[in-house]
Parts: C-alpha cells; sequence; structure tokens
C-alpha cells in the first residue's frame, strides 16, 4: 500500500457521506414530493440492495472471485426463509445455517 | 385505544434494531480485521467506523488503498458506493423533513442500510404517525446498531489475526442485507425491483467505479414503479 493521506481520505469520506445522506432531509423540508418520484422510492431499498450484494454473492472477494456453492445456497435460504416468516432475524440464521452446513459438508 | 408516544416508538424501534447486531458486529469486526491487516493504526482504523459510519464504503476504500488505485480513485468509487443514500434521504424526507434541523443532522450521520430500512417499512405501516413519533423510532432502531458497529470494529483491529479467515465472517453482510428486502417482498412490484436489480447489477459489473450497482439500482426501482402503475391500472380500487 501507497503513503496515503489517510486522514484526508477519512475527512473527505465522512464529510462527503454526510451530505449525500443530508441531502434531501436537510433541504426539501416538508415540501411533498412528486407522487411519481415517491413511487421510484418505494422501490428504493429493494433494488439497490439486491444490486449491492449481486456481485459480492456471485463473484466474492473472499474466494478471489470464484463462485462459491456454499454462498449461493445461503442467500438462497436468507431470501425464502425472510419472505416466508417475515423475519430478519430468522433469515440470517438460516442463511449462515446453511452456509457453514455446506462449507462443513464440503462445498 | 390510545395512540402511540414518541417514547413508545423509540422502544418499538430498538427492538426492531436489535436483530441487526447479528451483522453489525461481524461486519465492524471485519472491517477491524482488514484495516490493520493494510497497515493503518488503530485510531485511524475507528476514526473511518465513527465519522464515516458506512461499511461498505469503508471496505471499498480500503481494497483500493491495497491496489494501490489514486486517492482521487478512491474517494470517488467510496462515494459511488454510497449515492444509493441519497435515495434512503429523499425517501426519508417526507416523513422527518419537518424536524428540527439538528434532529435531521443526527439522522442524516445515523442513516445506514439498517436504520432506513427498519424506518421507512414501519412508517409505511403507520402513516398516522407524526413527525416526533417518527424521529424517536428512527433513533430507537440505530441505538443498539451504532455503538456496536464501533465496538465491533475496535474488537476486529483488536483481536486481528486471531480470527481465522476459515471463519469466512465475511459472509455476514450480503445475507444481512438479503435478509433486510425479503421480509418487505410482498408484492409483485417489490419483487420485479428486486430480481431486476439483480440481473442488471450482474450484467453491468464491468462497468467502472462501481456505476454497475447505481445503475442497476435506478433500473431496479424503475422496474418496481412501471409494474406497480400497470397493476394499478388493471385493477382499479
Amino acid at each position: 500500500m501507497n503513503d496515503y493521506p489517510i486522514w484526508l481520505i477519512i475527512a473527505v469520506l465522512a464529510v462527503g457521506t454526510f451530505l449525500i445522506r443530508f441531502s434531501f432531509i436537510g433541504l426539501t423540508g416538508d415540501r411533498p414530493l412528486p407522487p411519481a418520484l415517491l413511487r421510484y422510492l418505494r422501490y428504493t431499498p429493494f433494488a439497490v440492495l439486491p444490486a449491492l450484494v449481486a456481485p459480492m454473492l456471485a463473484w466474492p472477494a473472499a474466494t478471489d472471485g470464484v463462485t462459491d456453492p456454499a454462498r449461493l445456497l445461503a442467500a438462497a435460504a436468507t431470501v425464502l426463509v425472510g419472505w416466508r416468516m417475515k423475519s430478519l432475524l430468522f433469515a440470517v440464521l438460516a442463511g449462515l445455517a446453511v452456509f457453514y452446513g455446506a462449507v462443513a459438508l464440503g462445498l | 385505544m390510545p395512540s402511540t408516544t414518541p417514547k413508545k416508538a423509540y422502544v418499538s424501534g430498538f427492538s426492531a434494531g436489535l436483530p441487526f447486531l447479528i451483522v453489525v458486529i461481524p461486519f465492524g469486526a471485519i472491517f477491524g480485521v482488514i484495516g490493520m491487516e493494510a497497515g493503518l493504526n488503530l485510531v485511524e482504523v475507528m476514526g473511518f467506523s465513527v465519522l464515516v459510519i458506512a461499511g461498505g464504503a469503508q471496505i471499498t476504500a480500503l481494497q483500493l488503498m491495497q491496489d494501490n488505485a489514486p486517492t482521487v480513485i478512491v474517494l470517488a468509487t467510496a462515494l459511488a458506493v454510497n449515492a444509493r443514500m441519497a435515495m434512503y434521504s429523499a425517501s426519508m424526507a417526507p416523513h422527518v423533513g419537518t424536524a428540527p434541523m439538528w434532529q435531521k443532522a443526527l439522522i442524516s450521520y445515523l442513516l445506514v442500510d439498517q436504520s432506513y430500512a427498519a424506518s421507512v417499512l414501519k412508517y409505511e405501516e403507520k402513516p398516522q404517525w407524526d413527525v416526533a413519533t417518527k424521529v424517536a423510532y428512527f433513533l430507537g432502531t440505530i441505538t443498539p446498531v451504532a455503538p456496536m458497529w464501533y465496538l465491533g470494529t475496535l474488537a476486529g483491529a483488536l483481536a486481528g489475526q486471531a480470527i481465522p479467515e476459515s471463519w469466512s465472517l465475511d459472509v455476514a453482510v450480503p445475507l444481512a442485507f438479503l435478509a433486510i428486502v425479503a421480509p418487505g417482498l410482498r408484492t409483485v412490484a417489490h419483487m420485479a425491483a428486486a430480481f431486476t436489480a439483480l440481473v442488471a447489477s450482474l450484467l453491468l459489473a464491468w462497468l467502472p467505479f462501481s456505476l454497475g450497482v447505481i445503475a442497476a439500482g435506478m433500473l431496479g426501482m424503475v422496474a418496481g414503479a412501471e409494474v406497480e402503475k400497470a397493476i394499478a391500472q388493471r385493477a382499479p380500487q
């Protein structure tokens, strides 16, 4: 690793991240957002989080990008249990159980 | 039946935040471990987690630094990973936009995936809540999460090499995000949004600077909104 200006990087990321998070909350106040925009925003977590995890699952950094069946099975179990049981906790536990089970079985 | 007070909302938010600990603590620990391995000192590692408080962006920045990427690329990519939070901010605004400015600043500092998802799903369920109640619920969800994020980082930084790589703690991160989303998949529109975003993210993974994730997220939002509109038109209430 090069000599980076670590504190400069931390400061820019801290301020930049805060401003991203503050943008609409801080500036739009109680002005109602257009219904069409709200319709899009309703799907934000359902779109952004899957987009974020898909590459992590398909090409995990921990395996140097090699697709790992244990991780895919664990992801499927998490989604299935979370969807059926409506519980975040059970979903994570099911996913972890399947992952470590699959690893133990040598998958 | 008495309506919900901010105090009750805070307590209910707190219990909604608790399950996130199962992923926040290992996630923080992972950042602590890889931060020290990358050659940062303890204060620098903690500075990241306390000031930036965005695990995905922190890990992205570290990975790029280990690849010796230019500082500008490190910053731009890590901030692009956080661009989704502008969307979180926009969808929180109608709920907490009239709160006092200091509260809005505090919410902005603490607007992470977990507190956002738990709060917005609750606000959809309880549109009658006033602003103070909604703010209290949000602060409830983050109360167990943020301190344990800091402590998780500290534990990872101190324990360091004692955690064997074979534990594959990294797997907790994607599973946590999926576990946030899955219980909310109530309609065909939700599923269309999630499925479109997932497929698009894989197809666009070649784009530089994590732009594929952002583009895929936007495509997923459009898919969800369009399917919702199509269903509403076919079956008017």
